[in-house]
């Protein structure tokens, strides 16, 4: 079976969709670590969000508009939350930011519970993207290529952003020394609002996107949680690249482990993760060397 | 301009400043002087809102100065920080655009072409990332990057901290083009001579409080002050 083309073709697409998905979840979580020092254990309770208003929203306003507004939703529940809590324990230390946080996982847990019960949803894909596609010699379902190809886009249109405009100087430079943004007029504060809103928008689209592939339960969120902060550590705090690097990393050592040398797929990436700690412990690509 | 009036700050559980008193000048330049751990650079970092004021107050043109460094840059005040705090991941242009963004629009007196004229050696590293700088470099743009911002107060931390005699020689006549231009200038050092020679006024420092206040000539002439509060 690895002798054959197809086999590697295959597991490639599925490590490149698993990649995708956990970028998506990664990208606002170390971008607001970097800029704000804040650590956010919520980032998944707001994935599990993005896939309940998405598969609610599917069954009436079709999948296209539960996709687009799903992230809306969590962006505006992130709003929430960063008015009513995150702005608050800005100056708190991590420790405290990490029990609110994780306390808060479990307040959206039972939130989701009391809202759409315990039993798991379903969300049929739209039925352009139901069937196969032909791609290099193998048939590749043409959902899992979507999310591919929407992981690239948004990938591709982040990295225009932080690279070329000015509100992605400002970024960089918040994430580089907020103390001297600062002091350059630059309102940090409100920077890291529109990030951390962005950084929820996308948790949402992750868990959109993700909704018809899986089962949407509540646990789901606390299921994605562990990976994606298996990525940023590995990726390094604060930057694109990492959250890229790491994404790509951690989906091919995971699909290619199961396949290859499922007995050891299990510790495979927490071997890496130790390896990478040992000899890079800030992580592949920081954005403070 | 500039009025900080029995000021207390600190770091956490120390307190470095004790009360200090201090007046900078419309147009004029005050040198702070005084020894390593005197509370120098504490005043600037409390003056910019980087580090919580304890005790008195401070006000800029007449008006209270506000609390976060946000809104004390956005009132008029540049800071140009000892360590120089040029961002890294940024092209030098962008690390002068950055600064210019808010403050640099329709009719501003420096303009990214006017700080080039005066830095041409920026002019050539402007594709350049802010970490490929040499020490001197990083000092011409940190002090390009807050006159952009137009301000009408620039406070320099010890600009001349290890820098090359040419360069600091470079660093002074420039300053002294921009006091010559009527900026006004709180600027910390511990190059005496530096500082005498572009300072209007002195201050010297001691355990976080003004413990001299004179005139440039005043303390070159005294060897008692440069011995007692100077180390000189």
């Amino acid at each position: 079976m690895t002798q054959d083309l197809s086999f590697w073709t295959l597991q490639t697409l599925n490590a490149l969709q698993l990649s995708m998905l956990l970028f998506l979840l990664s990208i606002g979580l170390t971008v607001i670590f970097g800029l704000m020092h804040f650590v956010n254990l919520a980032h998944g309770a707001l994935y599990a969000l993005g896939a309940y208003i998405a598969a609610t929203l599917a069954g009436t306003a079709g999948f296209w508009a539960a996709i687009l507004l799903a992230p809306l939703g969590v962006a505006l529940v992130g709003v929430v939350l960063y008015g009513g809590l995150i702005r608050r324990m800005r100056k708190s230390g991590p420790m405290a930011q990490v029990l609110v946080t994780f306390g808060l996982i479990f307040a959206l847990l039972d939130l989701t519970r009391i809202l759409w019960g315990d039993l798991a949803l379903a969300m049929s894909m739209p039925a352009v993207l139901s069937g196969q596609v032909d791609l290099l010699g193998v048939s590749y379902p043409a959902y899992r290529l979507f999310i591919i190809v929407l992981g690239a886009a948004i990938f591709a249109a982040l990295a225009l952003v932080l690279a070329r405009t000015q509100i992605g100087a400002m970024i960089r430079a918040g994430v580089d020394n907020d103390a001297m943004a600062a002091c350059l007029g630059i309102n940090v504060e409100r920077l890291f609002f529109v990030v951390f809103c962005v950084g929820c928008a996308l948790a949402g689209l992750a868990g959109a996107v993700a909704a018809p592939l899986l089962s949407v339960t509540p646990g789901m969120g606390l299921q994605i949680l562990i990976p994606t902060l298996i990525v940023i550590v590995i990726g390094g705090l604060g930057s694109l690249k990492g959250a890229i690097a790491g994404s790509l990393i951690y989906g091919f050592v995971q699909t290619f482990g199961a396949v290859l040398a499922p007995q050891l797929a299990s510790v495979l990436i927490y071997a890496l993760l130790a390896a990478v700690l040992v000899i890079k412990p800030v992580g592949l690509f920081p954005a403070k060397g | 301009m500039l009025d900080l009036d029995a000021v207390s700050s600190g770091y956490g559980e120390t307190q470095v400043l004790y009360g200090l008193s201090l007046k900078a000048q419309q147009g004029r330049v005050l040198a702070v002087l005084g020894r390593n751990g005197a509370g120098k650079s504490t005043t600037l970092k409390t003056i910019m809102g980087l580090l919580p004021r304890r005790g008195g107050s401070i006000t800029f043109e007449g008006r209270p100065i506000a609390a976060r460094p946000f809104d004390i840059a956005q009132s008029g005040i540049a800071y140009v920080p000892e360590t120089r705090d040029i961002f890294p991941s940024l092209t030098v242009r962008e690390n002068l655009e950055i600064a210019a963004r808010r403050f640099g629009g329709k009719g501003a007196d420096w303009t990214l072409d006017r700080v080039v004229d005066l830095f041409p050696r920026l002019g050539e590293r402007m594709r350049n990332g802010g970490a490929e700088l040499s020490g001197g470099e990083q000092q011409m743009l940190a002090i390009a990057r807050g006159l952009l911002m137009n301000p009408r107060l620039l406070i320099l931390d010890e600009p001349t901290e290890g820098l090359a005699p040419i360069i600091v020689k470079l660093i002074h006549d420039k300053l002294m083009e921009l006091k010559q231009a009527g900026l006004s200038m709180v600027l910390v050092e511990q190059n005496f001579g530096f500082a005498t020679s572009l300072a209007d006024d002195v201050v010297v420092v001691s355990k976080g409080q003004v413990v001299w206040s004179g005139s440039p000539a005043a303390i070159r002439a005294d060897e008692a002050v440069q011995h007692r509060w100077l180390g000189v």
